[in-house]
């Protein structure tokens, strides 16, 4: 499998977690998660071995996306929603660069859904970070298209009536080949997966778990206490255990997975992760083991991660440049049937 | 032998259901009257459906040249020759045609039901309604059929070749030989030897037709038309617009990207840079407007040529990406090829009514250079011109062309590329700030800003939508500095009028008091127009605008010149509105709107009019 940096330059020397701190003042809310992502992102980039200047990050609108202004690379604060189209732009225009999309939840599924699924489907060599808070934060507090249903909110003062999204799902049933869920808390996990992300070649989808101390605050806390029930591993080619060894992911006889506990079912019943099942079919059923309500369960780690071709470089193997340019367009303005007055 | 009458000018309308191959045989007896040296302008016309129900008027397909051996500007007004393959043709053009107008019409398709179909409650080939028009029915599908019998064809396969036979008619007729046609015909169907020749038998048919039968008392001719010399070729507006673009990247040593999504009548853009992956063209056909945008913003941030490309609606979606280009000050070239609106309104018909939209359908203070093409050829030097401006400036620029522009074709001196002005996109390869920083909002003497591209080591920095701080480009929302942004981007763009050429006004007597002012595609309309006026014995003087904003830097001056100005526009008075606002002068706007290019010969009379004084006002 080619690399995600497989074409950009390589750093003459190692750089380090300060040179990509801009000189910017950070500006979330004390207790964000954001800061959590911005240091595991920050502490990630040196480890990549790649040149400061050849990496974007292109986002959107809303809190997350003002992640480009804090990181000393090229950057662009976009449009709200459409960072995954202007990325494709960067993306095939240059193989040289590493590039990164910064979005949330609104931004991503709400207003640029669109995008995102082609930009998944089309798979375009860019790695997106969803920062999922199951709310909007920017504008102070609004249900979000992955807040529960029932979720009491200045514009839904009855409860919301939407049914919540699955990001890992829909990234699914867009045929995204690399899909991931992290959480904020874990360091070492969500840098572990942003890696695997980046190194992916291809559109790779990460959807971060984030708290938003303010208008959300303690969405994910069932998630974090150590050995929670809720939290199901994956590791690719390991059996799916979770709670302390506790419970386990087999098939149970309807077909469908089940959680069971270890102690009643065989070793050999496990399911095995295998992240790299030519279709997506086991991942897609992991993924139904989110509870998009509640978050009484949720599988984290990488979902999928296979090759497929992809778009940028399908696209820039079409395009040749002439020899010489302005002669061959000359030749082409002049076109096949011409006539000359004297 | 026929006698043969030399004319100065002629105008045929072909005109059938759309599948009978109207705008191939048009385009075909355009190609013959290029290579014979006539000066020619075309307009094709047809229905939005791709398949409306056969022989209705909603299906009818036409195509109108206008060829003549003298200096021409439009696809012409009335017809002289209507070529109709149907009833519902024949109804939906008749009123167009001058009146004593060459009819050919095939007697065949004139049945009972095909008439009823139509309204048409007696047949107008028998009943004498066409008494004041030279008519030719004719009973083309039966005579093509007969022509390709030899390839045992069936019915309707041999009928399909009648759109040969009448322009092997028309070939005989206007005294063209027939050699161009057939070799076209051993190209264009090279690979099916049957269609090939039946093709060739049914045109051969129709010139043997005209010979013999004796049903035509006269062949025409028109002479070549005195142009100046060089090599020329056919072209269309969208074609000359792909080219343009390419040329502008070319000047600029930059590759091409254009983020396009298939909308009417702009997709032949994208289809002609989709061919041209050859030449350092990248097209990505997006999954909406606002992506092509975006994709195309994306590009040109990464160091390509970015362009988009669309029309009124698409424009519309557009719109907020545009914004942020103003915004971070990124070139990027927008191309509108405006069509009837609003909404869907009639997609292949053309308009003038997204002026307004380019200079200001944008949220906050976002001014941008608006260009107009004049003519389908004028479009490959407004899209340099484009490219020319969005990179010197580091702005968005959106280029109007329009569907008349886009499918009409008129002969073009091909340019020489070696010896246009080369575009230096002059990116910044070096830090320009205290300390070895980078200030990506510092202004050169044009108020253009610097270009880093990413991958430049110790340049990085961001851009953004949120307002920025002079010079370094950090957010900053004090009061002043937005104020002061708001007047620096304005400026900016203002200042462009040093850069662009001042009217030149037509006026060859000196002594016009009415000035006739346009812009885009009304061009050709107006100068045929003020042509037949001075003809009519008035002076009349004309200029026409390609820079919408900033406006030419005496724009005013002439405006106040005259004592009348009539600004012909096909909307309600758009930059008549502006010209008003802007130079306090009353200048009257003529306006139609129907999705048709503006009529010579209804605006000449109203020009006549306000010339000698008596137009209602």
């Amino acid at each position: 499998m080619s690399s995600g940096l497989a074409g950009i330059p390589l750093a003459l020397e190692p750089l380090n977690r300060k040179e990509f701190v801009s000189d910017q003042e950070v500006r979330w809310c004390p207790g964000c998660g954001d800061y959590a992502v911005l240091a595991a992102f920050q502490g990630l980039m040196p480890e990549l071995g790649i040149k400061r200047e050849n990496t974007v990050i292109i986002s959107g609108i809303g809190c997350s996306s003002r992640f480009p202004y804090y990181v000393d690379t090229y950057g662009m604060h976009s449009i709200h929603g459409r960072a995954p189209s202007i990325a494709t732009g960067v993306a095939i225009a240059r193989p040289d660069l590493a590039v990164w999309v910064m979005t949330g939840d609104g931004d991503a599924l709400s207003i640029g859904g669109n995008h995102l699924i082609h930009a998944l489907r089309r798979n375009v060599n860019i790695t997106i970070m969803l920062f999922n808070n199951r709310i909007y934060g920017l504008t102070k507090g609004q249900f979000s298209p992955t807040s529960e249903a029932g979720k009491v909110t200045k514009s839904s003062p009855a409860g919301s009536v939407d049914h919540p999204f699955n990001p890992v799902t829909l990234a699914l049933g867009a045929e995204a080949s690399f899909v991931a869920r992290t959480i904020d808390s874990d360091r070492k996990h969500l840098t572990s997966v942003l890696r695997a992300a980046i190194e992916h070649r291809g559109a790779s989808l990460v959807e971060i778990y984030q708290n938003c101390p303010i208008f959300n605050d303690d969405a994910f806390a069932g998630l974090k206490e150590v050995d929670s029930p809720a939290v199901i591993p994956l590791v690719h080619g390991e059996p799916i255990t979770f709670a302390g060894g506790q419970l386990g992911v087999v098939r149970g006889a309807d077909g469908r997975l089940a959680v069971k506990p270890v102690s009643d079912v065989a070793a050999s019943d496990l399911i095995v992760h295998d992240a790299q099942a030519k279709d997506a079919t086991l991942a897609f059923e992991l993924s139904q083991l989110t509870d998009t309500q509640d978050l009484s369960a949720s599988p984290i780690g990488v979902f999928r991660d296979v090759a497929r071709p992809v778009f940028d470089d399908e696209a820039r193997n079409q395009v040749s440049m002439p020899a010489d340019r302005e002669a061959a367009l000359q030749r082409l303005i002049a076109g096949p049937d011409t006539w000359t007055i004297v | 032998m026929t006698d043969v009458q030399t004319l100065d000018r002629v105008v045929i309308r072909f005109a059938g259901d759309s599948g009978d191959g109207m705008q191939l045989t048009g385009d075909r007896f355009t190609s013959d009257s290029a290579t014979l040296g006539n000066d020619f302008a075309t307009l094709p016309n047809f229905p939005a459906e791709i398949r409306a129900p056969q022989g209705t008027i909603a299906g009818v397909s036409s195509f109108q040249l206008h060829f003549a051996n003298a200096d021409i500007k439009t696809p012409g007004d009335k017809p002289d020759v209507l070529v109709a393959m149907n009833p519902a043709a024949l109804k939906a053009n008749l009123a167009d045609l001058k009146r004593g107008g060459l009819i050919i019409a095939d007697s065949n398709e004139f049945t009972k039901r095909n008439l009823a179909k139509v309204g048409y409650a007696t047949n107008p080939l028998e009943d004498g309604s066409l008494v004041d028009y030279q008519l030719h029915a004719i009973d083309l599908t039966a005579l093509t059929v007969t022509s390709v019998e030899q390839f045992k064809l069936g019915r309707k396969e041999a009928s399909r070749a009648k759109n040969m036979f009448s322009l092997g008619l028309l070939t005989w007729l206007y005294t063209r030989p027939a050699e161009n046609t057939l070799e076209f015909l051993d190209k264009k169907f090279g690979r099916d030897a049957s269609i090939r020749d039946s093709n060739k038998a049914a045109f051969l048919a129709g010139h043997a037709y005209g010979e013999t039968t004796e049903t035509f008392a006269v062949r025409y001719e028109v002479v070549a038309a005195p142009v100046p010399p060089g090599t020329y070729r056919q072209i269309t507006g969208n074609k000359a617009l792909a080219l343009g673009l390419m040329a502008g990247a070319a000047k600029a040593n930059l590759p091409l990207f254009l983020g396009a999504y298939p909308i009417t009548p702009a997709s032949d853009v994208l289809h002609e840079l989709s061919r041209a992956k050859d030449h350092g063209v990248t097209t990505f056909q997006a999954e909406d407007e606002i992506a092509a945008a975006g994709a195309a913003l994306g590009a040109s941030y990464a160091g390509h040529l970015g362009v988009t490309t669309t029309s009124g609606p698409g424009m519309a979606l557009k719109s907020e990406t545009i914004s942020l280009a103003v915004m971070l000050e990124q070139p990027l070239v927008v191309c509108d090829i405006q069509r009837a609106g609003p909404s869907t309104g009639m997609p292949t018909k053309t308009e003038q009514a997204d002026l307004l939209q380019s200079l200001y359908g944008r949220h906050g203070e976002a001014p941008l250079p608006v260009l107009a093409a004049q003519s389908p050829a004028d479009c490959f030097a407004t899209a340099v011109e484009g490219v020319r401006i969005a990179l010197r400036y580091r702005t968005p620029v959106i280029v109007l062309s329009d569907g008349y522009l886009a499918n009409g074709a008129e002969p073009w001196l091909i340019p020489d590329l070696a010896s246009m002005d080369a575009i230096d996109p002059a990116f910044a390869t070096e830090p320009n700030g205290p300390d070895g920083t980078f200030l990506p909002y510092l202004r050169d003497d044009r108020l253009a800003r610097p270009l880093a591209i990413p991958g430049t080591p110790g340049l990085e920095h961001r851009v953004g939508g949120i307002e920025k701080a002079d010079g370094t480009g950090n957010i900053s929302y004090a009061p002043d500095n937005h104020e002061r942004m708001i007047a620096l981007r304005q400026a900016k763009v203002d200042g462009i009028v040093a850069d662009i050429p001042d009217l030149v006004v037509d006026d060859p007597s000196g002594e016009a008091s009415v000035l006739v002012l346009g812009w885009g595609s009304t061009w050709g309309p107006i100068s045929a127009a003020a042509k037949r006026v001075r003809d009519a014995g008035r002076n009349v003087a004309v200029t026409h605008i390609r820079h919408l904003n900033p406006l030419p830097a005496n724009t005013g001056d002439v405006l106040r010149a005259y004592d009348r100005v009539v600004v012909p526009e096909m909307n309600l008075g758009q930059l008549a509105m502006i010209l008003r606002a802007k130079y306090l002068v009353d200048v009257q706007s003529y306006s139609r709107v129907r999705g048709l290019p503006i009529s010579p010969a209804e605006l000449a009379p109203h020009l006549v009019d306000v010339i000698d004084g008596k137009d209602a006002r």
